[in-house]
């Protein structure tokens, strides 16, 4: 089976004259058509950047190093700019999270709706593109008298699905939200959300949901990816994920979220994500990760299958290491680095007693 | 005996427009109040718009009420005198959302902490304002080489809104003020924060006001918490009450509308507002009436009172109308703060001898 969208060892590179930047640094993954694909990640993952990559909206000093983003069989890194220009909104849209500020406040719903339409060389009626907005805005759960006001008359939520209606006006078989709720309440990120599932129901499509938040990612995702220093570290059914992460940082996102249901003690991350510019060696995660050995600091992890459906990059899967001991209790003894480094680590090893 | 920090039954009204007829009531009578001896957490709840960052402002004196007070130890905020003014602004701190813009970029982190040191010569040396700025980082988990001699952006989101943390704690103040102290910092860095927060209380007995849109973190954090709902308390007291089995209508949609981090613990459905509410829009009655799904006729009458639900709760709602009533200005007596681990007619006498 051919995905619809196919990432291969994607780098997108920053080049600043501080140093060159590697935002996304070999990066694969794919989406399948109808899919709801999850793209977690702490701010400087590289995650909004796969974004712009696959709209081919990376702007200097930012540029495309290598890899293929092959699209419904199309590579979009060989088409020009020109061809390019006509796959945006009519085959992958994007929604960001300040999308409600791209709609010009004094020009009416329904005009900005038929410029889209026309840059696009959509040629309708004025009674077509009226009723096809009116359908669209009712598919977002506004009313069709939306179409008639200025966007400044609107609150954010509703402005933000005004964005999810022109997102899939030429019914793209992609659609890229990036932290689309994150300006929103709680109570409007639900609608919003919903909405995005609707529309991704109604049209089949393909929809990259891309956040921090992962009781989103809980509620919306199939399957989800999981970014960290510019890399893809895990990926997997959003169940198995959730259950059971196998790469440590995905676990660490996990114990560190704050739960409804019982108070408890905060578990502490040590250090923080590592500067854009200066990635660790070997394993990028290795200065904060509980579980380190020798390997890590020097080589990089390969990224793969480490159970059904599941990839993870990670040295604890190797076959020569005895997992048992690892994942059980705190990284081996003898490593000097973690003894200089974890010394006072919160992060207890995870029982994983399941595990074996 | 006087409150630390007092307020008295306020409201602040914003107007604009050309004629200042536009009215908005960003806070509607509240009262509260904050006890030096008996430090709690108390969080402070809603969506945008609801008022709690004006509350925030109001108790820091950033704003004046249009009704009501703000008292610092019995002296309205208003009219404090020079050695008043000084020791609210010690004793009384804030934390913001934003870590980035309370910096000055072009000054070292050390600066941010030397100058109230300065200010109010909280060191007679620099040696030891050196040891003062150890002794504080250390408290809130940062590591002096990780954090002195550099500049702000430097730092992690996390660490930088530690250090803010920092130079409120070195003040050795009473109440912190903290707004949003976290929404800007990512997921694994957001837990290293609220610790040093928590810690405030337990290590120092700092009282907190944690203002905030996310109920989770507020439930991992506080004593008390108050949901605000278009400037007016839709519900208060213990937190785990509140959260665990919310009663006011709003605090139940706060709650079901969170997205659990649990792929088998799927969303509710919004509940649809009842056929009188959407009728009645408008009307002087309850403020959450035209999305509420139980809105009945009591609701259009008026704005509900305070009906309390059990001795560290209340809820303004009509669904509990049988309930005894309690007046706004009397909502402290449900905020128990750290009565759970010692009986506040216990703990005064104790916290007072100590200082």
């Amino acid at each position: 089976m051919t995905s619809l969208l196919e990432v291969k060892d994607l780098r997108v590179y920053y080049h600043t004259p501080g140093g060159t930047v590697k935002a996304v640094d070999d990066v694969t993954f794919d989406v399948q058509a109808g899919e709801r694909f999850g793209l977690i990640g702490e701010s400087g993952s590289g995650k909004s950047t796969i974004a712009l990559a696959i709209m081919r909206l990376i702007r200097p000093p930012g540029r495309i190093e290598s890899g293929e983003i092959w699209l419904d069989g199309e590579n979009l890194l060989t088409l020009d700019e020109e061809e390019m220009r006509r796959r945006r909104l009519a085959s992958v849209a994007l929604v960001t999270q300040g999308a409600m500020n791209s709609l010009n406040p004094v020009i009416r719903i329904r005009q900005q709706y038929a410029d889209g339409l026309n840059s696009h060389g959509v040629d309708v009626s004025a009674d077509e593109a009226r009723t096809r907005l009116a359908d669209l805005l009712v598919r977002v759960g506004l009313k069709p008298e939306v179409a008639d006001v200025y966007p400044h008359q609107l609150s954010g939520g509703m402005k933000q699905r005004v964005c999810m209606a022109f997102a899939m006006s030429l019914r793209p078989s992609l659609i890229i939200a990036d932290e689309p709720t994150s300006a929103l309440d709680v109570v409007v990120q639900r609608q919003v959300v919903q909405t995005l599932r609707q529309v991704q129901e109604d049209l089949n499509a393909a929809v990259i949901l891309i956040g921090h938040d992962m009781g989103l990612m809980a509620q919306f995702a199939g399957r989800v990816g999981v970014m960290y220093a510019g890399k893809l570290v895990e990926e997997g059914p959003v169940r198995a994920i959730f259950r059971r992460p196998e790469h440590p940082y995905t676990r660490i996102l996990m114990e560190s979220l704050p739960s409804l249901d019982e108070k408890e003690v905060l578990a502490v991350v040590k250090g923080a994500p590592p500067s854009a510019q200066d990635r660790p060696a070997g394993c990028v995660f290795h200065p904060r990760c509980p579980f380190v050995m020798d390997i890590c600091l020097r080589e990089e992890p390969v990224f793969r299958e480490v159970a059904p459906a599941q990839m993870a990059a990670c040295h604890l899967h190797n076959d020569n290491i005895h997992k048992e001991n690892l994942l059980h209790e705190n990284a081996p003894k003898e490593n000097v680095y973690n003894q200089v480094h974890n010394q006072d680590a919160a992060v207890s090893a995870p029982a994983r007693e399941a595990k074996s | 005996m006087t409150a630390l920090l007092e307020a008295d039954d306020i409201t602040k009204v914003f107007s604009s427009g050309v004629s200042r007829r536009a009215v908005t009531v960003a806070l509607r009578d509240f009262s509260f109040r904050i006890d030096a001896t008996r430090p709690s957490i108390t969080g402070v709840v809603g969506e945008s718009g609801s008022g709690k960052s004006t509350m925030a402002r109001l108790l820091l004196g950033l704003e004046t009420p249009t009704k009501g007070a703000v008292r610092f130890r019995g002296a309205d905020l208003r009219h404090l005198s020079g050695g008043q003014r000084r020791d609210f602004r010690r004793e009384v701190q804030a934390v913001f959302q934003d870590p980035f813009e309370s910096f000055n970029s072009f000054y070292k982190v050390d600066h941010m902490l030397e100058v109230p040191i300065r200010k109010f010569k909280l060191a007679r040396s620099a040696g030891e304002a050196r040891q003062l700025i150890l002794k504080t980082l250390k408290a809130v988990g940062l590591r002096a080489e990780e954090t002195l001699g550099r500049f702000p952006h430097q730092l992690s989101g996390g660490q930088r809104q530690r250090v803010m943390v920092a130079r409120a704690l070195l003040l050795n103040p009473k109440l912190i003020v903290a707004d949003e102290p976290v929404s800007m910092i990512d997921a694994s860095l957001r837990a290293t924060v609220l610790a040093a927060l928590r810690n405030l209380r337990d290590e120092f007995g700092i009282s907190l006001i944690y203002i905030t849109h996310d109920l989770t973190t507020a439930f991992q954090i506080c004593d008390d918490i108050i949901v605000l709902y278009r400037g007016y308390v839709a519900e208060a007291g213990d937190v785990t009450q509140v959260v665990k089995d919310p009663k006011h209508p709003y605090t139940q949609l706060l709650v079901s509308s969170i997205p659990r981090p649990d792929p088998d613990r799927q969303w509710a459905e919004e509940p649809q507002p009842s056929a009188l509410a959407a009728q009645t829009r408008g009307d002087p009655g309850c403020l959450f009436m035209a999305r509420c799904p139980h809105a009945f006729e009591p609701c259009v009458q008026s704005i509900p009172p305070l009906f309390r639900l059990s001795k560290r709760r209340a809820a303004t709602c009509y669904l509990y109308q049988d309930q005894p009533t309690l007046a706004l200005s009397e909502m402290d007596e449900l905020l128990a703060g750290a009565a759970e681990e010692a009986p506040p007619q216990a703990s005064v006498p104790v916290a007072d001898a100590a200082r």
